[in-house]
């Protein structure tokens, strides 16, 4: 259950990558590096799960983060009012505040991993992990699921109904009736 | 079929041998078919391994290397689930996730390639690429589930052995058509060149130049490479085939989708992003919705 | 490989989260920090599951959190586009509103 010493040095390892480029992610000056510094990060933390005999949940991450990194990196250079890449400057305020703040969460939790005396193992994993989370997703756990897709469902619409500047009626007009209509970019289809 | 084991890493080197002859295969053609000679390659990859390196102000080379060099790799981690015959090199539970994982690294690595040089059109480049990611990731995803769906797993040696009474192809060619134009999009070719078009001076190969830009154009050939060979064995059937040995069917199915990909993508047009962009929302991915509907409807009922 | 080295990388990722959550004062940068935070959370419930009970439950637990990810980001992409577009915006000294 403890696994190997190969397994011990690449967990400690990816550990280590994963903390550092978490750290780079607020301490470099450009946008494209810090965020692909947390993309790095969570590559890392992916690798480390797929040690921990979660493949699918491994994988799925890095599949997620990387994709949600890219379309990050678009925002932040969009959004960055202040270009630190431009210019280099503290973006920070409360600093002192925050690394007390994070020190001492790092001292509770750290110290709580090490003292608190775990339970043993319950139960024994699946012979196939990946079947077994689809069973229970599709058998026992299905509210689960349930739940989960009318909220992401929900996610879209109303993301897209805060983001989007333009409603139907500025794309089709005051009757909609307006064809074709009018897209600040046209599309291949037509419409 | 015999079920498909895994091998000693060692024959890694054996997998990127037949991954470059793929990819040299590829490129020739590609010449070919674009107008030039058979050994157009060689001069080319002579003439860049001796070309000087274009330095730029400001440029962020460690993002704009790791994009360069990156598409080989990712391509290669791609074959690494890939079964050859009945062997393979990892024989991963999560196969198809893997490939997708592996496929939108491609993302931020022609991202960073358009990103690290400092320069308009390397940049306006990888935007384009992001956008146009964006409308094939999802219809790749889905053409890829149908598969995992039929098979009820997404492990591709059981990919492989469902195919035994009939190819994928035939139970759902919609689905391999749009991951066949998946495959073409994520190697940045044919009518998804776009980021790379001669529109934009080039676009994410604009500044690139000398080994970098060797590399570069060689992760888009074997990207197409290992698009090619997972579609083999996910919707053609592996290494199925009569009299010659499973490994070989496999290798000439994937030489022979190569070269389709290569001629297609060079005889169709290109397309402008905005408009592919919109195609790939409106048209492809409620195709392939229908196309797993169909498919999960078959597997409850039949 | 044990426990308790999952939990205190885990910790110390939460950490420099929490750090750049609460110190960065562009909005896009605090998510930065939230992601890593959860980030953490995906690694310990990683770990709790495997080393303490292996059941398909806790499994299913951690595809809820990788679904309260993709909520948090989509939702924060969209807020900041609004309030990119509302009021030029982009820190969140500027947005206190809720702050009376």
């Amino acid at each position: 259950m403890t696994g190997t010493w190969w397994e011990a040095v690449l967990f400690w390892s990816l550990g280590a990558v994963a903390v550092a480029a978490g750290w780079a992610v607020f301490r470099t000056d450009s946008m494209a590096r810090a965020t692909y510094a947390l993309a790095a990060s969570f590559v890392a933390v992916g690798a480390q799960v797929l040690l921990l005999h979660l493949d699918y949940v491994g994988v799925v991450t890095v599949l997620m983060m990387v994709m949600e990194m890219a379309v990050m990196a678009v925002y932040m250079v969009m959004f960055m009012g202040m270009n630190p890449a431009l210019m280099p400057m503290s973006m920070v305020h409360s600093r002192r505040t925050s690394i007390g703040l994070a020190v001492g969460t790092f001292l509770v939790l750290g110290g709580g991993a090490l003292l608190v005396p775990w339970p043993t193992r319950r139960g024994s994993p699946a012979p196939d992990l990946t079947a077994s989370l689809g069973e229970a997703v599709m058998g026992s756990k299905m509210l689960v699921m349930l739940v989960v897709s009318p909220v992401l469902f929900a996610t879209i619409v109303s993301a897209l109904v805060l983001a989007l500047p333009r409603s139907r009626y500025d794309r089709l007009g005051a009757d909609l009736r307006r064809r074709p209509a009018d897209d600040p970019q046209p599309g291949g289809v037509g419409r | 079929m015999p079920e498909v084991v895994a091998v000693p890493p060692g024959w890694a080197v054996l997998a990127v041998l037949l991954v470059a002859l793929a990819g040299w295969w590829s490129a020739s053609l590609d010449a070919r078919v674009s107008g030039g000679g058979w050994s157009a390659p060689v001069a080319e990859v002579a003439r860049l391994l001796r070309q000087r390196r274009r330095t730029l102000l400001a440029a962020d080379r460690l993002l704009w290397r790791l994009g360069g060099g990156g598409l080989l790799v990712v391509a290669l981690l791609m074959v690494a689930v890939v079964p050859l015959g009945r062997w393979t090199l990892a024989d991963l539970g999560v196969g198809v996730v893997w490939f997708n994982a592996m496929d939108v690294l491609v993302w931020a690595l022609v991202w960073m390639a358009g990103w690290g040089p400092n320069s308009a059109h390397a940049l306006v480049g990888g935007y384009r690429f992001l956008a146009q990611a964006m409308a094939y990731e999802l219809p790749l995803m889905f053409a890829l589930t149908a598969p995992a769906v039929a098979a009820g797993s997404l492990r591709l040696g059981d990919v492989v052995a469902a195919q035994q009474e009939s190819w994928f192809v035939l139970r759902m060619p919609v689905a391999f058509a749009v991951f066949c134009t998946c495959v073409v999009a994520f190697s940045v070719r044919g009518p998804f060149a776009a980021a790379a078009g001669t529109d934009i001076a080039g676009g994410v190969l604009a500044e690139v130049s000398g080994v970098d830009r060797l590399l570069l154009l060689a992760g888009r050939h074997a990207l197409l490479v290992a698009g090619s060979a997972f579609a083999v064995v996910a919707f053609l059937g592996g290494g199925a085939g009569p009299w010659l040995p499973g490994w070989v069917w496999t290798l000439v199915k994937t030489f022979a989708l190569v070269s389709v990909l290569v001629v297609a993508g060079r005889r169709l047009p290109s397309l402008r992003p905005d408009r592919l962009v919109e195609v790939g929302w409106v048209v492809l991915l409620p195709l392939t919705l229908l196309q797993l509907l169909v498919v999960s409807v078959v597997v409850v009922v039949g | 490989m044990t426990l308790q080295a999952v939990l205190v990388v885990a910790a110390a990722l939460f950490s420099v989260g929490l750090y750049g959550a609460v110190s960065q004062q562009v909005v896009v940068m605090v998510m930065m920090g939230l992601e890593l935070m959860v980030n953490a959370v995906v690694l310990a419930a990683a770990g709790l599951w495997w080393f303490l009970a292996p059941t398909p439950d806790g499994h299913v637990l951690l595809l809820v959190v990788l679904a309260a990810m993709t909520v948090e980001m989509a939702m924060g992409f969209a807020v900041a586009t609004v309030l990119h577009r509302s009021r030029g915006a982009d820190t969140t000294d500027s947005t206190t509103d809720l702050n009376r």
